[in-house]
């Protein structure tokens, strides 16, 4: 049994232990190869890597409880770039335009709103249909990423709202805007999974499905629930990022399903369900920063980055599936 | 004996019948509050189906289930949840993640105001729970890092969060340590003074006579009469089990002595079987036969390469051989005839021809490409050989019944040319006709030289197609029987784990 608890610690401490050796390999190869004077350990560069993770780690956190209910959501960020061209242009609206400032919540809940709805569509198709959720979600993120570019062609959507920008450029107690929103829905989703029925029943139903339906627990509610916040915490991540930026390319977002789910599964999160925690996720969506910045530190380009991180993913499902083979093993006997 | 009280449960002339199957035809029986009632009848007799019924899985077609003499019927699982029906599974169904407390109280986690689990109250009535069943885990283990034998008593806790008016208890005691047993009858006993009525279903005698009030027994479907415990014999019980109409002709003739085609030596594979050693000759059937969990499948498995002997030598024709994966076992001349056929032995969307040819298309190539005729040359001749009922080879394998589906499978692997054939469970889910069909084709085999091993759980079976039955219980080879001595009696005891017979659960 101990020996359990011990693959239990090596499994969620993994990830915090890449981040330490990530951190020193990169201070130390950095005196050697960085072309930049600054260290790497430098405070104002790690207040700009947890920036920087907002986005993505915003839809990862979210990623998590879809993934340990044993489900996928591959059309977060087109739902990322639908809701930042309602935030954006719903500014521009005639209806809104004796509002002043006052756009600014309006454009956020319209955003929000989007999202929302979005995610609520998956969640009644994968409920009412039955279809596998990768299914589902590889559709609807073409069909979201075919509305995006319906409403202005290849055009970006911009306007920029100096109130708002000035907004997500400030920070406060030395913590930038999207930082603290990354650390708000950090704690809000971590303590939904771990304190509340809704986040505990979210581990029966991907753990063992018949089990939780024999219990009693309303399965195709519960995941529409939970693809409606995926879907709601990916338009707040659109909302965090463009409230800064201004101008949204329709092909914003592509790609960041696969860079959340690899957070996740970097974090230790099962793709078959049951099991996985946000604080494990949030370190993986740190990793994953440092690697990119880390790597841009000591000189190397964004190709390289990719292949690294994606050797290191398989890396880690190749170590998982090793120590979960062994312990079902163990059961067997 | 509460004989007078009002039957908790009462089951009264339920027939359920699957197309071409009389599954459960007439089949009533009652269980008394307190009362420990044991279920007894070979695999196939009827005893999950009824179970089935009882839980809500199937709808019976004729006849009632009466709970407090009141009918009721049972709509889904968790009707029969409602109703007070709890089943404690063979196979475990909990949240591997999540805590003893919330697997206890899933579904139905005590909430605080905001949805919040309310903790204390969750830990506390777990406590409460768990101290009744004397374990000695707490409500906030995980679950996963609890042992088989425990997490079955988190089952059972689950089912005394609610009142239980019966408790179905299937073969709890498969994968139960002797020390876990007693904690489990004591756990029972005390389900007994609560005046819970208990439906107990185990092969195992020695259980059945420890434990059990009345035992009421099936045999192929149909209700064969309830026994006394107290006033019962092991011989009464298995002859209401076995009967007399299905005494098969029985296999009886001069055992022939060929070379010795596989022998193998004190085979053990970790704690799924120990001390394993038989030899096999040519001509010969073998049959083992034992309870699910034996280890007879296990031990078929590593004579075909899929699992890796961690003790013992495997001999073919006086040669050891190491056998590594099925690409050895084949090349050696060992098949294997899997126990699910539709998930292990075909591909159900190819055609009957490929899939007969499946394990040898390598070879049949006329340069780069695979030879259409040499394929259709081997599916006719072994269609021909094991009439094999089909309309023509590009019929796809899912298409065909369960006889001619498995004889595609054993026509798979005698187009190899074995030495030496393993067929598991080779009757499972064909029909009767077909039964005997495939039975004397197995004879048939043997005939021409084959050495074959039949695994099966079916008594009739094994006797009328074996020359030498081999009888394990618990991993270990409890007795082997030439066709001329046995009897079915002494075949039940010696997988019964009766008469001192060696096994883990005696040590």
């Amino acid at each position: 049994m101990d020996n359990a608890k011990l693959k239990n610690r090596l499994k969620y401490g993994a990830i915090w232990g890449f981040i330490a050796f990530e951190l020193i390999f990169f201070t130390v190869a950095g005196e050697y190869l960085s072309l930049s004077d600054k260290v790497f350990l430098d405070l104002d560069n790690m207040m700009l890597l947890f920036k920087q993770s907002a986005p993505i780690g915003i839809i990862a956190l979210g990623m998590t409880i879809i993934m340990i209910n044993g489900n996928i959501d591959l059309s977060v960020g087109a739902t990322f770039a639908l809701s930042a061209i309602v935030l954006l242009d719903s500014m521009t609206w005639p209806v809104f335009a004796g509002l002043g400032d006052w756009v600014i919540p309006v454009s956020w809940l319209l955003a929000l709103l989007t999202g929302v709805v979005l995610g609520a569509v998956n969640g009644l198709i994968v409920w009412k249909t039955g279809v596998d959720a990768f299914i589902v979600t590889l559709g609807s993120m073409l069909g979201y990423r075919g509305l995006v570019f319906m409403y202005h062609g290849e055009q970006p959507t911009s306007h920029l709202n100096w109130t708002l920008v000035d907004f997500a450029e400030a920070s406060f107690l030395g913590i930038h805007t999207p930082t603290w929103f990354l650390l708000a829905v950090a704690v809000a989703m971590w303590f939904l999974m771990t304190r509340t029925v809704h986040g505990r029943n979210a581990y029966a139903v991907g753990d063992n499905r018949e089990a939780a339906v024999n219990a009693g627990i309303r399965v195709g509610p519960h995941i529409l629930v939970n693809f409606m916040l995926i879907g709601f915490l990916a338009a707040l991540s659109a909302v965090v990022f463009y409230s800064e930026s201004g101008s949204v390319n329709p092909n914003d977002g592509e790609l960041y399903e696969l860079w959340a789910i690899t957070a996740v599964v970097l974090g230790g999160t099962k793709l078959t369900g049951g099991s996985g925690s946000i604080v494990s996720t949030f370190g993986g969506v740190i990793a994953i920063q440092l690697l990119r910045k880390g790597l841009g530190h000591i000189g190397a380009d964004t190709e390289t980055v990719n292949l690294v991180i994606g050797v290191i993913l398989i890396a880690v499902l190749f170590l998982d599936r090793q120590l979960n083979i062994k312990g079902r093993e163990e059961l067997k006997t | 004996m509460s004989g007078q009280q009002a039957p908790v449960l009462r089951l009264e002339g339920i027939v359920k019948t699957f197309p071409g199957v009389r599954a459960l035809d007439g089949v009533s029986f009652s269980v008394q509050p307190g009362e420990v009632h044991a279920l007894m009848g070979e695999n196939g007799a009827g005893k999950s189906t009824l179970m089935k019924v009882l839980g809500g899985i199937h709808q019976p077609d004729e006849g009632r289930i009466l709970i407090d003499e009141k009918p009721v019927v049972m709509a889904s699982p968790l009707d029969a949840k409602a109703k007070g029906i709890v089943f404690i599974h063979q196979e475990l169904s909990l949240a591997r993640e999540l805590s003893v407390a919330e697997n206890v109280f899933l579904g139905e986690l005590p909430r605080k105001a905001f949805g919040l689990v309310d903790w204390k109250k969750l830990n506390d009535d777990c406590a409460a729970i768990l101290e009744k069943l004397r374990v000695r885990f707490t409500p906030q283990t995980r679950v996963g890092d609890l042992s088989i034998a425990n997490q079955q008593m988190v089952e059972i806790a689950r089912a005394l969060v609610h009142e239980a008016k019966a408790v179905i208890f299937d073969e709890p005691t498969a994968s139960l340590t002797d020390a876990e047993k007693v904690v489990l009858f004591d756990v029972i006993a005390d389900l007994k003074t609560h005046g819970v009525g208990i439906i107990y279903i185990s092969h195992r005698m020695e259980e059945i006579f420890r434990i059990t009030d009345r035992i009421s027994v099936l045999r192929d479907g149909t209700y064969r009469g309830t026994l006394v415990t107290a006033e019962t014999t092991e011989e009464e019980i298995t002859q209401q089990m076995i009967g007399r109409k299905l005494d098969l002709t029985r296999n009886i003739r001069p055992v022939e002595t060929g070379d010795v085609a596989l022998e193998v030596r004190g085979l053990a594979c970790g704690d799924l079987f120990q001390d394993i050693s038989f030899k096999v000759h040519k001509g010969e059937v073998v049959g083992f036969y034992g309870l699910v969990g034996a280890g007879r499948t296990e031990i078929a498995e590593t004579l075909f390469g899929l699992r890796t002997p961690t003790a013992g030598s495997i001999h073919l024709d006086g040669n050891e051989v190491t056998i590594e994966s099925p690409v050895d076992a084949i090349r050696l001349g060992i098949s294997l005839v899997p126990e699910n056929r539709k998930e292990q032995g075909l591909v159900l969307s190819m055609n009957c021809r490929d899939n007969m040819t499946l394990p040898q298309v390598d070879d049949l190539t006329a340069g780069p490409f695979v030879s259409d005729g040499a394929e259709v040359a081997i599916f006719d001749q072994y269609r021909d050989r094991l009439d094999i009922k089909t309309p023509g080879w590009r019929q796809l394998a899912g298409n065909l019944s369960g006889g001619n589906q498995q004889k595609i499978v054993i026509g798979k692997w005698l187009s190899m040319k074995p030495e030496v054939l393993i067929v598991d469970e080779p009757t499972r889910g064909i029909d009767v006709g077909s039964k005997s069909e495939i039975h004397n084709l197995i004879r048939d085999l043997a005939a021409h030289g084959y050495a074959v091993i039949v695994i099966s759980s079916e008594m009739p079976e094994v006797l009328h197609v074996s020359d030498r039955v081999i009888a394990m219980y618990s991993g270990r080879i409890t007795k082997e029987f030439t066709a001329a001595e046995i009897t079915e009696d002494k075949l039940i005891q010696a997988i019964s784990g009766l008469n001192g017979s060696s096994g883990k659960d005696a040590a």
